[in-house]
């Protein structure tokens, strides 16, 4: 069972941890959470020197090339403010994997205690930041793509549609297995391309069927997986982080 | 031990793969599993209603870690108390021991017939085939295991091991091997294979049960079933033999009933199954039935060995439901058969390496995306992701070495591909420059990224990197505010 956490009361400052998908091939989406969270009067630093969570190492069995790679992130939040993650899975490696990796080692401790400070970006937005938010777009039906790291590594479930349901010209529908994986699953994806393209194939065939229009989620790589394969097949539905979605229709 | 004994239809795990790319390709396949796994998930979910399901599994799973943490002292306290009752207990150090054991009981009878309930570590030691070899016919009662059997094959399911066939698969198996009519009447089928069975029930000379809880306390064996068939087959032949992995001890009775209501709701999604047996000791004076002798084969097949790892020791826990199966979104699209071995899903990627080696079995930790269905409703929280991937670094050469075959799938260029992958990540500067240069080539992005671009199209680097704009949005505000 997830244990209960307890959310600090909202800072003057965060990190924020953009995770290398985003650097790389969806960069706005880091920026819409920033601007998102400095709409909040949040300050928002962004370590220079962050490069990868290194869970493409770790899961891949490669522990000691992740515990460097991971090694080096946990130098960059030197103050006690929250490191905000736009992205279950890095934020569920930080969470979660970072003690883990580092136990029995001189880093244990400092690990610990930078996975204490790591924070999803939609229950940041939701537990700590209680935002308000008012929808300027038009009306739309909308699935949700919640990853398997954010639901069940981290337990949040339910912060990315809460805050969809502050929009008030959204509506989230229901697909059917919404808690299945879409077959991404990092490096699963090159080692069983046929097993993991059969999931994403049913992932969106439930999307589709469910009438949305659009797909959102919080995870670059569920993101590059179906909206890949909706592109693939020229369907119209797109997919959007949670990040720019949310702020395209508040600003 | 290879995946499937000779003369059955064969699987291994080597060639998990091709297999997969098969099973993929078969429609029946992929339909009959999608709709009994999406049936069981949705009787699962609905089984947990009246009971607070995160306190019934805390409770599980600390009845087998106490059971575990207490291993060899129950098994001796199970094999004085067994003796004391009158069952008679061997120990087996591998399957082939086993074997022998059984066989060796089955010969002292003179037996020729065998009547076998369902037990997944006969499976696992290939026991037909082995009597079978020495001129003994050994028989599967349980329905599914019977359907599996007749058809030359193996489980494809640790609980419902015919979950792979349909209704008209079913009916053809029947009308071929033993002349039914062919129909859809499932109440005929079952009528007609329960006639079948009766017959060779009451002919067999011993019967073999699997144990799904051996109480150290009491010396019971205690078996789950559905069918019958188990009752049938621990009470009308003279000799029964029960098989177990040393992992099924628990250490009270009172442990019992919490367990087998998590086996059960977390199976089939039932509350209680029509039959519950606890036998604790051969036919006594005075009493009208009952095997004359009782046996216990106790089988460790690898289980010390994981037994002496403080984290693989979780595999142990298993009290096998198939939950983590029905819940996979893997062994769902591929079916069991797909993994080769006799424990398929999530559950056998973790226990399959130390029955088999790495070796054998080397693609099966990489045969889940990490998704955590599997650890999220397994009813004794078994950490399955984590332990997947322990077994990852096992199979890299960069765990602790305890799993046979460990370093396996080291390959110079997957070191030095992740080599580089440290080095660039370690390095901001360059990492910084290698993106950016990434997204000022976008244009030279190959349409085609291997079987990736079959099904998606290839994402492409952003002609801006974050850290380009988020350097761009800093010096914007500063001029914002100093003007």
């Amino acid at each position: 069972m997830t244990a209960v956490k307890l959310y600090p009361p909202r800072p003057d400052k965060v990190y924020f941890f953009g995770t290398c998908l985003i650097d790389l091939l969806y960069p706005e989406a880091g920026m819409d959470a920033i601007r998102l969270l400095e709409r909040e009067g949040i300050e928002v630093l962004f370590p220079e020197d962050q490069t990868c969570c290194g869970q493409p190492a770790y899961t891949s069995g490669y522990q000691l090339e992740a515990r460097a790679v991971a090694a080096a992130q946990l130098d960059l939040f030197p103050d006690p403010w929250p490191i905000v993650v736009p992205s279950g899975s890095c934020g569920g490696m930080m969470r979660t994997h970072y003690p883990q990796l580092f136990a029995d080692t001189d880093l244990e401790a400092k690990a610990e205690e930078v996975a204490g400070r790591v924070f999803e970006l939609t229950e940041f937005l939701i537990h700590v930041c209680h935002l308000d938010l008012e929808d300027r777009g038009e009306p739309e039906k909308v699935a949700m793509h919640t990853s398997c790291s954010a639901r069940r590594e981290m337990g949040l479930a339910e912060t990315g549609p809460a805050l969809l349901a502050k929009l008030g010209q959204v509506e989230l529908v229901e697909q059917a297995r919404a808690a299945e994986c879409c077959g991404f699953g990092g490096t699963f994806a090159v080692r069983h391309p046929e097993v993991s393209a059969a999931m994403v194939e049913d992932k969106t065939q439930a999307i589709e069927a469910s009438g949305a229009k659009r797909f959102v989620t919080s995870d670059c790589g569920c993101m590059m997986n179906i909206g890949g394969r909706f592109e693939k097949l020229n369907k119209p539905i797109q997919g959007e982080h949670i990040a720019s979605y949310l702020w395209r229709r508040t600003s | 031990m290879s995946g499937q004994p000779p003369g059955v239809e064969t699987y291994t795990p080597r060639e998990f793969h091709r297999q997969a790319h098969d099973a993929l390709g078969n429609p029946q396949i992929r339909a009959n599993f999608r709709k009994a796994m999406d049936g069981l998930m949705s009787k699962r979910r609905d089984s947990f209603d009246d009971w607070d399901l995160e306190t019934l599994r805390e409770l599980g799973a600390n009845i087998r870690l106490r059971a575990l943490a207490r291993l060899p002292d129950l098994l001796e306290q199970l094999e004085a108390n067994c003796e004391a009752n009158g069952i008679r207990v061997h120990w087996a150090e591998d399957g082939e021991e086993a074997c022998r054991i059984v066989r060796e009981i089955c010969e002292s009878h003179g037996a020729r017939s065998v009547i076998k309930g369902k037990s997944m570590v006969s499976e696992e030691m290939h026991l037909n085939a082995h009597l079978e070899e020495a001129g003994i016919e050994a028989l599967e009662s349980d329905l599914g295991e019977y359907l599996v059997q007749l058809n030359q094959q193996t489980p494809s399911h640790i609980i419902m091991p015919a979950i792979h066939l349909n209704t008209d698969e079913i009916s053809e198996i029947l009308h071929d091997k033993t002349g039914t009519e062919r129909t859809r009447d499932v109440d005929y089928m079952t009528a007609a294979a329960r006639q079948q069975l009766r017959e060779r029930f009451m002919a067999a000379d011993v019967g073999v049960s699997g144990v799904n809880f051996a109480v150290a306390e009491t010396g019971t064996l205690c078996l789950v079933e559905n069918e019958g068939n188990g009752r049938m087959t621990t009470t009308v032949p003279p000799v029964h033999v029960a098989v177990t992995g040393i992992e099924k001890v628990v250490e009270q009775l009172r442990d019992v009933p919490p367990l087998y209501a998590l086996l059960t709701r977390s199976a089939t999604g039932q509350h209680v199954t029509t039959y519950f047996n606890m036998i604790s000791s051969p036919r006594k004076e005075g009493e009208h039935d009952g095997p004359k002798e009782v046996h216990l084969v106790l089988v460790d097949n690898g289980r010390s060995n994981i037994y002496q790892d403080d984290e693989l020791l979780d595999t142990l826990r298993c009290i096998r439901c198939g939950a983590c199966m029905n819940h996979c979104p893997v062994y769902t699209r591929v079916g069991g058969h797909t993994y080769g071995t006799t424990y398929p899903g999530p559950i056998g990627s973790i226990l399959s390496p130390h029955l088999m080696g790495l070796e054998e079995t080397k693609d099966l930790p990489t045969a889940s995306s990490l998704c955590g269905a599997c650890g999220e409703v397994c009813p004794v929280k078994i950490p399955i992701p984590d332990l997947l991937v322990r077994l990852r670094k096992e199979s890299v050469g960069e765990g602790r070495g305890n799993v046979p075959g460990a370093g396996i799938k080291r390959t110079r260029k997957e070191v030095a591909a992740w080599k580089g992958f440290q080095w660039l990540a370690t390095h901001p500067a360059v990492w910084r420059s290698g993106t950016s240069v990434a997204g000022k080539l976008r244009a030279l992005t190959p349409a085609r990224l291997g079987p990736w671009t079959d099904y998606r199209t290839a994402p492409k680097p952003a002609g801006t990197t974050l850290h380009a704009l988020v350097k761009r949005h800093q010096s914007s505000k500063t001029h914002q505010e100093e003007r």
